[in-house]
């Protein structure tokens, strides 16, 4: 009896395989710093190695200028760490696009994920013009066009073009909340593989968004990776409910972050934010077991903003193996 | 209509620096309508100009002018005579208007005195909003009448990005999503439907991005001009 065939991977990176494979995908972050210290990235690189299937690399977040996603992508794969490179619609239209994609691609970046990016507004150039070619939806689909030796104006790619394992982002937390999963859909659609969500604080609303998607079979079309993060303090709690849009942070989490202070010197800060941080992390790892449980989860994104090293604790509190099977 | 504000008073004095004539010209069209060059506004910068430069003791002379549309010669020839008095053109138009004087009295300096904002309509007294970009190939047809172009601050065509919170854009929280109005028009008129199609790149070259603009029609030309070009 034949062995039954292996479906074609399109770029064999160690996020596609475990998500083909059935193993549950867990991936991280790692911010670029805003100078040209490539120790710095070298370093976060070393703490995330090994915890993870891949770690996202962002595309100057909040629009605030940074090493670039595709060379810190650089120095994290030297350094042993697979790169999900981030790009955003903001900075580039669909000219610089396909030519840093064809680069990253001859360089061997695998990932990439599509992101329509903050606005500049919100970010240290606010007086920046804006791009938007593209959409975020049109850039899904422009890269799995190049995958399939096309470019985006329909010509073809010499040589045949770039294969990257696809990724998207959905905030089932945003407006309008009817149309998030549709939205999701919607890039699967498009061409992407796998999806990476907003953090989850809000599991009621992430378990109805879920339903909606295993409804609609969307999760059987693309990978649902649930973004989680670590608070930090009552303060950040506070910060990501009132101005990051598109968060939702239920006010039991607050309280929890102040009841794991209780009884310790307010002018202590240190022991303060030991206490707040290593609640944060229970409440991570509690998060990621209710959610590993949801219908149509495929994995955990794991945002740690300049706590990289709280990713290995996590993984290892929740139980994760980047062998286990979903 | 064309939406304008005029420009701080400091602005407007520097700009007139060495100036000792000076013809204040409204435009009687879209920037009366949105009280930044009508006849009030010509009238009130007048006099605010002639004492605020009485004061710093370098007197100025402004006349006033109105024309009932700065963007056609037509409209404009009339002012030929009370130009040449005048050693330069204040416009209280927009852009448009600032160029076609420009363009019709070569010999005399034209400035600003308005900042062209947008192409929009007054929502409540008082307040104005954008409501086109003269993209060159509307789509209003397929978003329920709200513009993506020109009211998401990001130009998305296949739905909200992550920012969009309780109907508000990330950018401004006094500004509507227009993702979300969309969302709600297609629901309110059953059409919910097509918003799930993958809406492809937009050809940019009909907008902006194309260089300057230019409409020709030949149904409407003058045959000497025909033959010409």
């Amino acid at each position: 009896m034949n062995a039954p065939a292996e479906p074609a991977l399109k770029s064999p990176g160690n996020l596609e395989r475990a998500l083909a494979d059935g193993r549950f995908a867990v991936t991280a972050e790692l911010g670029p710093p805003r100078g040209c210290d490539a120790a710095a990235v070298r370093k976060k690189a070393q703490i995330l190695k090994g915890w993870v299937h891949a770690a996202n690399v962002t595309d100057n977040q909040a629009a605030v200028v940074r090493m670039s996603s595709l060379a810190t992508g650089l120095i994290m794969i030297a350094e042993g760490l697979e790169p999900i490179m981030q790009m955003t619609c903001r900075d580039r239209n669909r000219i610089a696009m396909q030519s840093d994609l064809l680069g990253a691609a001859a360089h061997g970046v695998k990932n990439l994920l599509c992101l329509t990016g903050d606005h500049q507004s919100l970010g240290d150039h606010p007086g920046a013009k804006n791009v938007h070619d593209l959409d975020s939806v049109q850039m899904v689909a422009m890269v799995r066009a190049m995958g399939e030796g096309h470019f985006q104006s329909g010509a073809d790619i010499p040589g045949g073009g770039p294969q990257f394992f696809i990724g998207a982002a959905e905030n089932p937390f945003a407006d309008p909340a009817a149309m998030r999963p549709y939205r999701l859909r919607k890039k699967a659609q498009a061409g992407a593989n796998f999806i990476q969500t907003q953090l989850v604080y809000d599991l009621p609303r992430f378990r109805a968004f879920m339903k909606k998607v295993v409804e609609l079979g969307a999760h059987k079309e693309v990978a649902i990776l649930a973004g989680v993060g670590p608070l930090k303090s009552p303060g950040m709690a506070r910060h990501l409910r009132e101005k990051v849009p598109g968060m939702s942070i239920p006010p039991e989490l607050d309280a929890r972050l102040a009841e794991a202070a209780k009884g310790i010197d307010p002018a202590d800060k240190p022991a303060l934010s030991r206490a707040w941080r290593e609640e944060g992390k229970r409440i991570c790892v509690e998060l990621i077991r209710e959610i590993r449980e949801i219908e149509g989860v495929a994995g955990v994104h794991i945002i740690a903003i300049e706590w990289e090293q709280a990713v290995p604790e996590i993984v290892q509190a929740a139980g994760l193996s980047l062998e286990d099977a979903r | 209509m064309i939406v304008a504000e005029r420009k701080p008073l400091e602005a407007l004095v520097k700009m007139l620096e060495g100036q000792g004539k000076v013809l204040a010209v409204g435009c009687g069209t879209c920037v009366t309508v949105c009280f930044a060059g009508g006849r009030q506004e010509v009238a009130t910068l007048a006099a605010t100009l002639r004492m605020k430069r009485s004061i710093d003791g370098a007197p100025l002379e402004v006349s006033e002018a109105m024309v009932q549309r700065q963007c056609e010669h037509e409209y404009i020839d009339a002012l030929e005579e009370q130009v040449k008095k005048h050693d330069a053109i204040l416009s209280l138009g927009c852009g448009v208007g600032v160029q076609t004087l420009a363009e019709r009295f070569p010999g005399v300096r034209v400035l600003p005195a308005l900042n062209t904002l947008f192409m929009g309509l007054p929502t409540e007294q008082g307040v104005w909003e954008e409501r086109c970009q003269g993209c060159g190939n509307c789509v209003l047809d397929k978003t329920g009448g709200i513009c993506p172009v020109s009211r998401c601050a990001k130009q998305l065509f296949n739905g909200p990005c992550g920012g969009s919170k309780n109907g508000k854009c990330e950018v401004d929280a006094t500004i509507d999503c227009a993702w979300h109005r969309i969302w709600e028009r297609a629901e309110a008129l059953g059409t919910v439907e097509a918003l799930m199609q993958v809406e492809p790149p937009k050809d940019w070259s009909s907008s902006r991005d194309g260089g300057q603009r230019r409409l020709v029609r030949e149904d409407l030309r003058a045959p000497q001009a025909k033959e010409s070009t």
